[in-house]
């Protein structure tokens, strides 16, 4: 894989989408061992950058980033800089004059991690969820996940049941999934329901169909990825109650006959009991939400190798060559103030 | 880049007479073959040490279990080269405490793929022996590291390559070798 950057799947090839998946499975034998540690980018240093609380995904990378032996720093919002007023720019041009080998950035606004790519020429960007645009490693986790259960993820048809319109885990699963030639059908209230979302799987091997009816996307179904109601961004605001979603869109033991005999049901976490998913089936035996983080951490581990390469010494040169220039007074090449 | 024929090292049979010498010197140095952990070095040593299990159980009768060692995460140029090689995995079966390892790979060189391969192994912890075993030994060490079975032992140029062709991943079964082409 040549890259610097992982910012979406919806720019990544089939081929590049199998490797990194190849890989985290041969990453996971990593976290079985007695010493769950490997001497692989020792010396490299990895800053993760969150400007949005997260448990599952943050302890993820820092996991994946330690049992390969790199360096990592935590970055929250609440104790930076950020806090006094400064831009995202003069972090990003700060943190990269200490010369990180990656930054995982999470944000509440989309494309963020793309201007910070923009920014940092020598520094590896990854995309740990921005705004409701996309969130990579989480599809990659998933697939991951059902190509385990189901050997292959062509010709799969895939329900994905909720908050289609605000959910960064949908979009960047509807690109993977369809690319990988799955056919996904996607469910909720239809004012959560972009009805030009299946546009997005145009001139792709799967195919999308847009329903408002749950039972019509379950039916037999191979796969249910269920999506978190988000409370905190009021999505709430775009049906009557709580309780009128969970018996018109939740997922409960009933609804669950409708899909194939075995069927696997994933949820991307933190799970709203008795909202989107009732406790009796994810807490059951078609659930497989510990299993989807265990292979986050595999994920994570692979996009790190795949991404963390080249040699650094040209990196260091760079940017002192960058200071330099702005010492003697030259403006800095400036990659992006897009003020407009 | 172009490759030029030079020689034939070994036919299949050459091969086959190889392993059966070897396998019969690491049960014979160890007085059996009970504790005995095989471990291929991917990705032609995994078939080797599939063949020299089997002669040694046709041997004495105790099958010596298998294992699989993938060191790629363990290259010390992993820092220098831009597109990061496939990483297949890597299997060790059983604990390898109280254990003989023999490592097992095609061709020893400069030795850095062995250092690599007992680095990953100690990370699985402290075998009694470590030993290793090459079906070529071509020269060239960079690193002190020396075989303990060896097939074939030759003198080559730096230019030079050897190549182990097996059944199951290759056309013919033989060692060869052959020259970068001059440009």
């Amino acid at each position: 894989m040549r890259r610097k950057d992982l910012l979406g799947i919806r720019e990544l090839t089939v081929e590049e989408i199998e490797t990194i998946l190849d890989t985290a499975e041969a990453f996971r034998e990593v976290s079985r061992r007695n010493i769950k540690k490997v001497p692989t980018l020792r010396g490299r240093t990895v800053i993760n950058l969150f400007f949005e609380s997260s448990t599952r995904t943050r302890t993820s990378f820092e996991i994946a980033a330690k049992r390969l032996s790199a360096d990592t720093i935590n970055i929250s919002v609440a104790t930076s800089s950020i806090n006094k007023g400064e831009t995202l720019i003069d972090t990003a041009r700060n943190l990269e004059a200490m010369v990180p080998d990656a930054i995982v950035i999470r944000h509440p606004s989309s494309g963020v991690p793309h201007q910070l790519a923009r920014i940092c020429r020598n520094t590896s960007v990854i995309n740990a969820g921005d705004g409701a645009h996309e969130h990579p490693t989480q599809a990659l986790l998933d697939a991951l996940t059902i190509r385990e259960h189901k050997r292959t993820i062509r010709g799969l048809e895939v329900a994905i049941i909720g908050d289609i319109a605000h959910s960064r885990v949908a979009r960047s699963n509807l690109h993977l999934l369809t690319k990988l030639g799955a056919n996904v059908r996607v469910a909720g209230p239809r004012t959560l329901l972009p009805p030009e979302i299946g546009r997005l799987a145009e001139s792709r091997p799967g195919k999308i169909v847009v329903t408002s009816f749950v039972e019509e996307a379950i039916e037999a179904a191979d796969v249910i990825l269920l999506l978190r109601v988000q409370l905190e961004r009021e999505a709430s605001a775009h049906f009557p109650s709580l309780r009128e979603y969970a018996s018109f869109y939740g997922l409960n033991a009933k609804r669950l006959q409708l899909a194939r005999k075995d069927v696997i049901v994933i949820h991307p976490g933190p799970v709203n009991r008795g909202i989107e998913v009732a406790s009796d089936v994810i807490d059951g035996p078609y659930s497989l939400v510990y299993e989807q983080v265990t292979n986050g951490v595999a994920v994570r581990m692979a996009v790190l190798y795949l991404l963390m390469g080249g040699n650094k010494l040209d990196a260091v040169k760079e940017v002192h060559e960058a200071t330099h220039q702005e010492r003697a007074g030259s403006r800095p090449v400036t990659t992006t103030t897009d003020a407009s | 880049m172009d490759f030029v024929f030079k020689f034939q090292l070994m036919d299949a049979a050459g091969i086959n007479r190889a392993l059966s010498r070897i396998a019969s010197e690491i049960v014979e140095r160890n007085c059996g073959s009970r504790d005995l952990m095989i471990i291929g070095i991917r990705r032609r040593g995994v078939p080797l040490a599939e063949r020299i299990v089997k002669k040694i159980e046709e041997l004495e009768g105790i099958r010596p279990s298998l294992g699989t060692l993938d060191i790629t995460l363990y290259r010390d140029d992993l820092s220098t080269v831009d597109v990061k090689p496939v990483v297949h995995g890597t299997h060790i079966p059983d604990p390898v405490e109280q254990k003989t390892v023999i490592l097992v790979d095609d061709v020893l060189y400069t030795g850095r793929t062995v250092r690599a391969a007992l680095d990953e192994l100690m990370d699985f912890g402290r075998p009694k022996k470590v030993q290793l075993a090459v079906l070529v030994d071509r020269g060239h060490r960079e690193l002190p590291i020396h075989a303990d079975y060896v097939g074939e032992k030759i003198a080559t140029k730096q230019t030079e390559i050897v190549k182990v062709m097996l059944e199951g991943y290759d056309e013919t079964e033989q060692v060869i070798v052959v020259e970068q082409k001059e440009r």
